[in-house]
């Protein structure tokens, strides 16, 4: 849902943010240059999810790990903390629930790496404040009766919703729309002006993972837990 | 007398026969067979390493002959176009091993072949074979081949269900599987079409309690009629509807009467009719039970269910088809379910195409491209890490 290069530097960013060797779920994969790109440098062990069943099997004809399905209807069949990363990249905003996807991303993964598209960006204020029309840009490139990014939110929305839903930030990256990159300090709005993408590192840290629960699992430990 | 086995180039059935002496297969009925055979083909060469061979497990009405000429019907191998020299399954590269199921009626030991102990036709005396039963067969074909692990078995419907039973019983036999339309347990539907192909065997007059070989008459309407009934169940309404629609057969008008009047009829009555020259309707018995009988939902559970089984390096690739409705979409991804719950190498694809069940045996590009390239890419990648 973005061009290729800031695709290709979000990728880098979220690289830095995984340790060698962790299992890794990808979801929303593609066609597996993530998952490459971190099983080559990081020697992640990885799996991937994708809705296009022709990137799928693109992935899967490269010996990923990949499963056809959706980020919304399939994320149910891991278990509790199988993942040591989820990522969500470039996604979140395409989402039916984005809440309830976040959470599930806590659920399956130790931590989660979410990035999506800063609504809160200057310019796209501005296009809306001038034009009156829902704003176009590089990051966001559909008009609005076409668009798959159906829930539009800012960096400030996005903290705010983690604190409602006890999820800690460990880490908050900015890329401006030059690709120069900052980390975020919450409560500065400059860099909810700036941002053209945001890269957040999430977990429950400290908080009991019983809150948690989902409709079919309750929330102990691992496998022991029947369907 | 000592267990032995005798691997026999049987020139009529152009395949080499292992016929396995005093071995005793233990069958999950209980009963004990100390005497069989099982008619195989092999394609390409194992690598010195032995590291590149896959076994191909055909479906209900299949056989060894998965590529090449079928010297019994003098057609081309059920699964040639996927299977040969630069096919998606590349026989330049891979070793690949078919054999004729347990029970089957192309060479292996099934009701058609004859009972050492009367010297005649089993028949109905033959025992009960589940799919457990040909997987344990398979293996000891596998063992004389000299081959310590497959780096894949592959199969689609009771091929899926021998592929899947593989990873249960011999998980460390086995690298990489490639499920197609296939699924944990035989679902109540399929099991009632099964019943009334069987009925349809059983009611034939000649059929004669398994007994027709020695009769020398044989159920060959009863077997035609379970065939036309399978045909159907392997397709699609919209397949069908594209290919035949109301068409009529040689003729302008309907003709008030019973004759094949559709182009529909006449296709089945054909399948029906070119079936009984190939196959032994007591072993489409047999092996329509086998598949009833496939339920392996709390065995699959428990083999994965615990860190450090023997099964956490198999490589699983499921593969559905949208417009197939005797192994739907929905009954191949509660494997893949399974799989992610408990953390496996899993993937699975579902592919677009009206084609029916029987897809797998067709012409789909995308099944071609996925098989492929999982092959290629994962015994690269294994012979990378070693």
């Amino acid at each position: 849902m973005n061009n290729k290069l800031s695709i290709r530097k979000d990728w880098r960013l979220i690289e830095s943010l995984i340790d060698t060797r962790s299992k890794i779920l990808d979801i929303g994969c593609g066609e597996g240059g993530l998952i490459t790109q971190l099983e080559k440098n990081i020697q992640a062990k990885t799996n991937g999810i994708e809705l296009n069943s022709e990137l799928a099997r693109k992935a899967i004809s490269e010996g990923h790990n990949v499963v056809q399905g959706n980020a919304e209807g399939d994320l149910d069949q891991y278990s509790n903390q199988s993942f040591d990363y989820v990522i969500l990249s470039q996604t979140l905003q395409a989402m039916i629930k984005p809440r309830d996807v976040l959470i599930e991303l806590l659920r399956i993964g130790r931590k989660a790496i979410v990035s999506f598209p800063n609504f809160g960006h200057w310019k796209i204020r501005l296009q809306l404040l001038l034009s009156g029309k829902m704003p176009i840009t590089k990051g966001l490139p559909y008009a609005w009766y076409e668009t798959p990014n159906i829930h539009f939110f800012t960096i400030k929305d996005f903290q705010e919703l983690c604190k409602k839903s006890n999820i800690i930030i460990e880490k908050s990256i900015a890329l401006t729309s030059k690709g120069k990159q900052f980390e975020i300090v919450s409560g500065l709005s400059a860099a909810n002006l700036f941002t053209s993408e945001a890269i957040f590192l999430l977990s429950y840290q400290n908080y009991e993972p019983i809150k948690l629960q989902t409709k079919q699992k309750s929330f102990v430990s691992k496998s022991v837990i029947a369907n | 007398m000592d267990q032995s086995v005798n691997i026999i180039n049987n020139s009529i059935l152009d395949c080499s026969v292992a016929e396995f002496t005093n071995t005793s297969l233990k069958l999950d009925s209980g009963f004990e067979l100390n005497n069989f055979k099982i008619a195989y083909k092999t394609f390409g060469v194992l690598n010195l390493k032995k590291n590149n061979a896959i076994l191909v497990c055909h479906a209900l009405t299949g056989d060894q002959y998965v590529t090449g000429t079928n010297p019994i019907t003098k057609k081309e191998g059920w699964w040639s176009r996927m299977v040969g020299p630069n096919k998606p399954i590349d026989t330049n590269n891979f070793f690949v091993i078919c054999s004729n199921v347990l029970g089957g009626c192309s060479g292996t030991s099934g009701p058609k072949e004859i009972n050492p102990s009367t010297n005649l036709s089993y028949g109905c005396e033959f025992p009960n074979i589940t799919i457990c039963d040909m997987v344990k067969a398979q293996k000891y074909l596998i063992e004389v081949l000299k081959i310590d692990k497959l780096f894949a078995v592959t199969g689609g419907s009771m091929g899926a269900m021998q592929a899947l039973q593989w990873t249960i019983d011999f998980p460390e036999k086995v690298k990489n599987i490639i499920h197609i339309a296939g699924a944990l347990k035989h679902s109540t539907q399929n099991i009632a079409f099964h019943e009334v192909g069987r009925q349809a065997i059983m009611n034939d007059a000649n059929w004669n309690k398994g007994s027709y070989i020695q009769k020398k008459a044989l159920p060959e309407r009863g077997l035609a009629v379970a065939r036309m009934i399978a045909h159907i169940t392997y397709l699609s309404d919209d397949a069908m509807h594209r290919k035949f629609g109301r068409k009529l057969q040689s003729r302008d008008i309907i003709s008030f009467g019973f004759d094949a009047d559709f182009q529909i009829e006449s296709y089945l009555r054909y399948q029906g009719r070119s079936f009984v020259d190939r196959f032994d309707a007591n072993s489409y018995l047999y092996l329509t039970r086998s598949m009833d009988y496939f339920d392996v939902v709390q065995k699959f559970s428990t083999t994965i269910e615990f860190f450090n089984n023997l099964n956490q390096h198999i490589n699983y690739l499921i593969i559905s088809f949208t417009s197939d409705w005797l192994f739907p979409t929905n009954e191949n991804k509660e494997i893949v379910k399974k799989l992610n719950y408990f953390n496996r190498n899993v993937s699975f694809t579902e592919i677009e195409t009206d084609k029916g069940h029987d897809s797998f045996l067709l012409d789909e590009p995308e099944l071609d491209l996925t098989i492929s390239g999982f092959l290629k890419n994962n015994f690269r990648k294994e012979n990378n890490s070693e």
